[in-house]
């Protein structure tokens, strides 16, 4: 296991993310939105390879990647009632930029003014072996409430889309 | 050549971001929920970084990034059945024609 993080990895994937993001509200068609989404959902996978998270990385590879994206492709086709209605307008508003610009700011100077005692990683890296016991040890609560409001969910959508009485 | 944990947080801070000036000025819900995956993962990139920074063995932060996710899938689940019981009743699903609360 690497004891810190190389850079040009880094570089790599955040490009990747920022670059996919920037795309997704850039992209006048849906379905490309929807690709330019799975693709910042994979360079996130490889940040977590790169934070030593594998297990997480698969996880993010198989909800996001896998499950997500083909639901909203999915979504998108069901719901589009013309070829033509995937491609629409930019709708970039400037006051919803001029917010995410001030939530950026508030944030940049959270982080400057952010010093943190350990500047490079340390060398300890649990495997997935550990994530496992430590999740059946003390996270076993959480573990089962996951559980339960995933139950919740998969009725309540199977509730929503059942048949109009 | 190495990479701290501020690099990591600048990267999920202007992911959450772009989340969110999508979030705000698109009109179609789908885009919409595809922004706010966004948002949900650059949150998920802060957890996992500090983690790894400063508690790497109590996994703290890689099982709060777990819940998360749980909660995301749980989230665009609903979200997108909502989207669909909405083309439904309305046949649209632009946020703008959506704008009466009796069905």
């Amino acid at each position: 296991m690497p004891e810190s993080v190389a850079v040009v990895p880094f570089v790599v994937l955040s490009a990747g993310v920022l670059g996919g993001a920037v795309l997704v509200l850039l992209s006048r068609n849906v379905v490309h939105a929807a690709f330019w989404v799975l693709e910042v959902m994979l360079a996130v996978a490889g940040l977590f390879m790169l934070l030593s998270a594998g297990f997480l990385a698969l996880v993010q590879i198989m909800v996001y990647a896998g499950a997500v994206s083909v639901l909203l492709l999915f979504t998108i086709m069901l719901t589009l009632r013309s070829r033509e209605d995937a491609v629409r307008s930019l709708d970039l508003s400037w006051q919803a930029g001029v917010i995410a610009l001030m939530v950026f700011a508030a944030i940049w100077t959270t982080i400057s003014g952010f010093q943190l005692a350990i500047p490079t990683a340390p060398a300890i890296t649990p495997g997935v072996a550990d994530f496992g016991k430590l999740l059946f040890q003390g996270w076993a609560l959480p573990f089962e409430i996951a559980s339960v409001v995933l139950l919740i969910a998969l009725v309540g959508v199977v509730w929503w889309l059942g048949d109009d009485r | 050549m190495t990479v701290g944990p501020s690099a990591f947080m600048v990267l999920a801070g202007a992911l959450f971001c772009i989340g969110l000036f999508g979030a705000l000025s698109k009109k179609s819900t789908v885009l919409v929920l595809m922004c706010l995956e966004l948002m949900t993962n650059a949150v998920n990139i802060n957890l996992v970084a500090i983690s790894r920074f400063v508690t790497p063995e109590s996994l703290a932060g890689q099982f709060a990034a777990a819940f998360i996710m749980v909660v995301a899938a749980a989230e665009v689940g609903l979200g997108l059945a909502l989207v669909l019981a909405l083309f439904r009743r309305t046949r649209t699903i632009e946020l703008d024609q959506v704008n009466r609360l009796k069905g």
